[in-house]
């Protein structure tokens, strides 16, 4: 079984066309890696009956020649999105039990393509944080080891996501990416984590952070597998009002488009202290590869840079301030009785939301309150706006950026840290991407000294995943990235 | 500018969020921390420079209006805590 685990999507869609085995047989490997692999907690739920069933429908449809481009593949869902008659918790207390009624678009655009849902994929409460460690399900164990076997975080918030592909106990998964969910995990845990332009995947359905920022994108094994999942999951959707209606470019012939001709832009502001020199190597190696495949190669400036993190920890709270107030114990989800309306909402709220969702509420109900709302809200995005200006202007001479995806690799689970600041770090090279609303791909560069994998960030213009995806395939055939997690399904330990 | 633990209350009390006090003076520290760290920003001349709330740069579109959806009262009660008579049920709120 572990044969079928080890094909790409790519490779299983044309062997399923071929009926070397049945998309029944695939799904069954795959749910016996989520059992195999349960240790990790990447799953928080696995649908493995309604899989089965969803699988068998797969083999009539290939056997009928109407098979979708997603055919039988098993997907893992992160539980921020809805799935209709399935717990959908974003890992916290407050929606323990909320079973909707209704699907999310990228998750029904999956499934029409022909997908099959393994399960739910565990992933930080609300989507906060950048370890997976805030989770009403308990942390998510990155499949990779170094020498000490020390148990490391999968980075976050999708982190659920990025290990179970890593692990080979879904062969591909959805993610969020609201300041570098979904390429900080993807970087982590050695996958490909893509997080398209804003408005190019429907937020319907998708449990709200901060709506500004918020985008849905594909975890996979490889670019190409990447490009034929973003392809799944993008759509115009008329229920949420920011999606867009450019359409998706052929992501395919990019993958063999190759980079001779493209211009590609080297922020000198992607440095930072604490950063890894071997991330820094990594870096430096990208650009000689790129040059090497015809690219031309120019040092950029994105003045605004370190503005970014504390401009996105004004606005992201403020959002999640206003979008989390839904959860009032009324409607759906967690209620603790009291006396009062009020003293029910402040019992409920207390009882249901962690630690780092009520600190980042708080920080979001100051900065949007009488008297401070110029001073934080406003001023922060008047800097949001500055940092977009700098991208729009390089991109006018450049036709993308290649960044470090992350400053170190993974740290090690339970990493006590007193300031909240800190954590937030992680995200320095993936938020500014959020903020101008620019679509950016992690994709795994080579390993440090310790053996971890480390990523590569390319950054691009507005609904241009296309010229991403060209780039990504020659970083990733010039990187020979073929190193295993050493906690994967079927590994010999 | 820094909270106390008087406006950290404050703060909980706006957010329905029952804060019990002994985390008050623990959570005015770290809110201080990362507002501290915010203020990072005064650094930068923002004069002139318009708020930006919107990246794409599209205007949100206008549908006819027409009900498209609903009528699907027990799909929306079915995961509400408490209801009655096809209502939300909650606590007393009129004397």
């Amino acid at each position: 079984m572990s044969d079928l685990l080890s094909l790409t999507a790519v490779e299983a869609r044309a062997e399923l066309d071929k009926r070397s085995f049945s998309a029944v047989e695939l799904t069954q490997a795959y749910l016996d890696a989520a059992a195999a692999t349960a240790d990790l907690n990447a799953y928080v739920l696995v649908t493995g009956d309604h899989a089965l069933e969803m699988a068998a429908k797969s083999d009539e449809k290939i056997a009928d020649g109407t098979a979708g481009i997603l055919e039988g593949v098993p997907i893992g869902v992160k539980d921020l999105f809805c799935t209709k008659g399935f717990a959908s918790t974003a890992c916290s207390e407050i929606l323990k039990g909320f079973i909707p009624t209704y699907e999310s678009t990228v998750t029904a655009n999956l499934w029409s393509a022909g997908g099959v849902m393994v399960g739910k994929l565990n992933c930080d409460e609300f989507a906060m944080g950048s370890a997976n460690e805030t989770s009403a399900f308990g942390p998510v164990i990155n499949p990779w080891q170094a020498a000490d076997r020390l148990d490391l975080v999968p980075g976050g918030s999708s982190g659920g996501s990025a290990a179970a592909v890593a692990a080979r106990s879904a062969l591909m998964a959805t993610g969020t990416d609201t300041g570098g969910s979904i390429r900080q995990p993807a970087a982590f845990c050695g996958v490909v984590g893509m997080k398209p332009t804003y408005g190019r995947c429907s937020r319907w359905g998708v449990v709200a952070f901060a709506s500004s920022l918020d985008q849905a994108g594909p975890f996979t094994r490889n670019v190409a597998d990447n490009a034929l999942m973003m392809q799944a999951m993008a759509s115009h959707d008329p229920k949420d009002s920011t999606s867009s209606q450019e359409a998706l470019q052929n992501l395919t012939a990019a993958l063999t488009a190759g980079v001779k001709g493209l211009k590609i832009g080297v922020p000198k502001e992607y440095v930072m202290d604490g950063m890894d020199t071997d991330v820094f190597t990594l870096w430096e190696q990208a650009q000689t590869w790129l040059t090497d495949a015809g690219a031309e190669l120019v040092e950029v400036s994105l003045p605004h840079t370190k503005y970014a993190l504390p401009a996105y920890y004004i606005i992201a709270p403020a959002e999640a301030s206003s979008n989390l107030a839904r959860y009032d114990g009324v409607r759906y989800g967690l209620r603790v009785e009291a006396d009062s309306l009020d003293a029910m909402y402040e019992e409920t709220r207390g009882a249901g939301f962690g630690e780092e969702v009520q600190r980042r509420i708080m920080i979001g109900t100051y900065v949007l309150s009488a008297g401070y709302y110029d001073a934080y809200y406003l001023k922060a995005q008047r800097v949001r706006r500055l940092i977009k200006d700098d991208f729009d202007t390089v991109f006018q001479t450049v036709d993308a950026l290649i960044t470090p995806a992350t400053p170190t690799a993974a740290f090690a689970v339970g990493r006590k840290i007193d300031d909240p600041v800190t954590n937030f770090l992680n995200d320095v090279f993936t938020v500014p991407a959020n903020l101008a609303g620019l679509p950016g791909i992690s994709v795994p560069g080579g390993v440090n000294a310790d053996g971890l994998p480390l990523g590569l960030q390319i950054l691009g213009r507005a609904f241009d995943e296309a010229t991403l995806y060209r780039v990504a395939s020659v970083i990733e055939a010039a990187a020979g990235f073929c190193q295993t997690p050493q906690r994967m399904a079927g590994a010999v330990t | 500018m820094s909270v106390d633990k008087t406006t950290v209350a404050k703060i909980a009390r706006l957010a329905r969020i029952k804060v019990p006090e002994e985390r008050l003076d623990p959570l005015a520290r770290e809110l201080n921390g990362i507002l501290d760290w915010i203020a990072e920003l005064d650094e930068v001349n923002t004069d002139h420079v318009a708020p930006l709330a919107n990246v794409t740069g599209h205007a949100l579109r206008m549908r006819d209006d027409e009900v498209t959806d609903g009528n699907y009262v027990d799909d929306v009660l079915v995961n509400a805590p408490e209801a009655a008579s096809g209502f939300y049920a909650v606590p007393k709120v009129v004397e």
